[in-house]
């Protein structure tokens, strides 16, 4: 009895949770129906949308799976560049956006998963600050590797080249991926219906996961992995498992985000913006999927609301980020929280008495 | 002989990532965090420099030892105010907070100085060494970088080796609560690490700004990244491996650029990286520390 309820809490508890999800979308639907949002922050939408999923997959590494990854927009990069390598082929073939953007998204989300196995199978035997610095050192690479790729499309199909374009382009072809100028001219297909429908199916998959068989295994690795060994879990699997579809959902982010900007360019997606997803992550709590979503939606507008400060407003963004931090780890933060238990208790025992 | 050159400009920029990363490995070594902001203190080092010697006129000798004391406070500061706080803290915690001071770095010189790149005055002069008629040209800025990775890496080595305080570093390094109790003050030894640590960034700071002469807010960010995979290459921790592994970097970047391809030199880095990890989990040099149940 007492575990069908815990089941049943549990369930309950998420489907709250979408239902917070989407009343939100439907009050920005409403601001944005009504005109009651500013233009800055309306362009701002699509990329909350992306940085959302981004943090949320990576939260999957580093707070449910344990390991640090500081590479987690070189997948976002392989997605967004896939995705459009895709949407431009598929251009003329599928002809209604939100389609041809759900199909890129896949192929996008593919190939980063792909990119996952390819980096996770080295790097995951590795431990701690070491496999942070491999994830770093990948999402380099992967940057780097973009920046000398060129791809033209024509009617002869697509062409691919590496350090120089040494292809020549039929009548009426385009180049794609033009080396470091990047993408230009990308058609914007993403909305934030889009991003929303992305939001809601990344965390129903997350948060099955993290509840599931699969994701308790997980967890068990994070905890004690000789522990998790020593009672049958393939620690290997797990590990690789989670990685990978953290990276499958980042490249659908990622082609999220490029869709939604004509330029693209593979230095936008480098260490910095690990980093920045990273903050996220850590700020919304390891392993809290729903702090993961406030924090990276709070953390993109901040920057835009503290515009009126001007020059001054990405250095108190970086103190805001050193005293969060702080706060969050000293007696304060402690005291609080016992102060709010100990009311709580009081309560309960009122509730009790009478 | 253009091997030759290649292979002193290597060793040159290798000896600037080493020294770099012996602040890297030290601090990681005693309070065990990865400190992302290691490579804004190299601009901050470099940008007070520039500002001694361009804006006061002051030679370039006291401009060098104003930016080392700078830096040091600096480095001081940043400790006390931003991690000793965290000392119980989640290493995560600490990483974040480690970028949060960057980011504070980074735009405080952007508020500063201004976004637009300054062109650094080399400090140690423009001339050069020529050897076999002229074939082989050594610049100034290459010999005195070499000469001051070598004398950094032996006063380092004897201090941590002879010194009382080098001493209660390594204590420290090994079990802070067991140094505590022998009587070490843990506080004042981190500190010293962490002055050791941004003295010699704005040592890196102003001989990497001397060989390559654009300075901007964000210049120190590539060489920081670069110095921690270097520190990491070495075996994080271990000072001869920060040494071995700056070098080393710095050898397959400049034979990279040369005889692969500029574009991918930064991709060829890494992947040597990635494939020494491999083998070597613990990096060339690091100690291997087996798993307790």
């Amino acid at each position: 009895m007492k575990q069908f309820k815990n089941l049943l809490t549990v369930r309950r508890d998420n489907t709250i949770s979408y239902g917070i999800v989407i009343l939100a979308f439907l009050v920005i639907q409403g601001m944005i129906a009504s005109g009651n949002i500013s233009s800055s922050l309306k362009g701002q939408l699509v990329p909350i949308c992306a940085y959302i999923v981004m943090a949320v997959s990576l939260n999957l590494t580093v707070g449910i799976l344990g390991e640090l990854s500081l590479g987690h927009a070189g997948f976002m990069s392989v997605g967004a560049f896939t995705g459009i390598v895709v949407s431009t082929s598929l251009a003329a073939a599928i002809p209604s956006a939100p389609l041809r953007l759900a199909v890129s998204m896949v192929i996008g989300g593919l190939f980063a998963g792909l990119a996952g196995v390819i980096v996770g199978i080295p790097v995951l035997r590795l431990k701690g600050d070491y496999l942070a610095i491999v994830t770093l050192a990948f999402g380099e690479i992967i940057k780097n590797i973009i920046n000398v790729l060129y791809i033209g499309l024509d009617e002869n199909g697509l062409h691919f080249s590496i350090l120089q374009q040494s292809f020549t382009l039929a009548e009426g072809g385009r180049m794609i991926i033009n080396g470091p100028m990047g993408v230009s001219g990308v058609e914007k297909i993403s909305s934030f219906t889009s991003g929303f429908v992305l939001i809601l199916v990344t965390l129903f998959i997350i948060l099955n996961l993290v509840h599931s068989r699969t994701g308790r295994a997980v967890m068990s690795v994070r905890d004690n992995k000789i522990a998790a060994e020593s009672i049958g879990i393939s620690v290997t699997r797990c590990k690789l498992l989670a990685f990978v579809i953290s990276a499958v959902f980042a490249g659908m982010a990622g082609t999220l985000y490029a869709m939604n900007f004509s330029t693209v360019t593979a230095s936008k997606f480098d260490f910095n913006t690990s980093i920045l997803i990273l903050v996220f992550v850590v700020l919304g709590g390891l392993g809290n999927i729903w702090g993961s979503i406030i924090a990276a939606a709070l953390l993109t507008v901040l920057p835009e609301l503290l515009r009126s400060m001007n020059d001054y407003r990405m250095l108190i963004y970086a103190i805001l980020l050193i005293v969060m931090m702080i706060f969050n780890n000293s007696g304060a933060r402690k005291r609080l929280l016992e102060w709010r238990s100990a009311r709580c208790a009081a309560r309960n025992e009122k509730k009790e008495g009478a | 002989m253009t091997f030759l050159s290649h292979l002193i400009n290597g060793v040159s920029l290798g000896s600037v990532y080493a020294i770099i990363a012996l602040g890297y490995t030290m601090v990681y070594g005693i309070a065990k965090m990865l400190n992302f902001a290691h490579g804004d203190v190299i601009m901050v080092g470099a940008y007070i420099s520039f500002c001694t010697t361009s804006y006061l006129g002051l030679s370039p000798f006291v401009s060098v030892l104003f930016s080392i004391f700078v830096c040091t406070v600096l480095g001081i500061v940043i400790e006390r105010l931003a991690y000793k706080p965290l000392r119980q803290a989640p290493s995560l915690a600490v990483l974040i907070t480690a970028i949060g001071v960057s980011y504070f770095l980074q735009n405080a010189a952007l508020l500063i100085w201004g976004s637009s790149p300054k062109t650094f005055t080399s400090v140690v002069g423009n001339w050069s060494v020529r050897l076999f008629d002229g074939q082989l040209v050594i610049s100034g800025v290459a010999i005195v970088t070499i000469l001051a990775c070598i004398i950094i890496m032996l006063c380092l080595t004897l201090f941590i080796n002879r010194t009382k305080m080098g001493t209660a570093m390594r204590a420290v390094s090994e079990d802070k609560a067991a140094a505590g109790l022998m009587g070490i003050n843990v506080n004042t030894t981190i500190s010293m690490t962490f002055a050791i640590g941004s003295g010699l960034a704005a040592i890196a700071g102003i001989l990497m700004c001397s060989a390559y002469p654009t300075l901007m807010p964000t210049t120190g960010s590539m060489p920081g990244i670069k110095a921690f995979t270097a520190a990491v290459f070495g075996g994080i921790g271990s000072i001869p491996g920060a040494m071995l592994g700056g070098i080393l970097l710095g050898l397959i970047e400049i034979f990279s650029k040369a005889y692969i391809s500029t574009q991918l030199s930064d991709a060829i880095v890494f992947a040597v990286l990635i494939v020494v990890l491999i083998v070597k989990p613990d990096g060339l040099l690091g100690k291997h520390v087996s798993e307790k149940v």
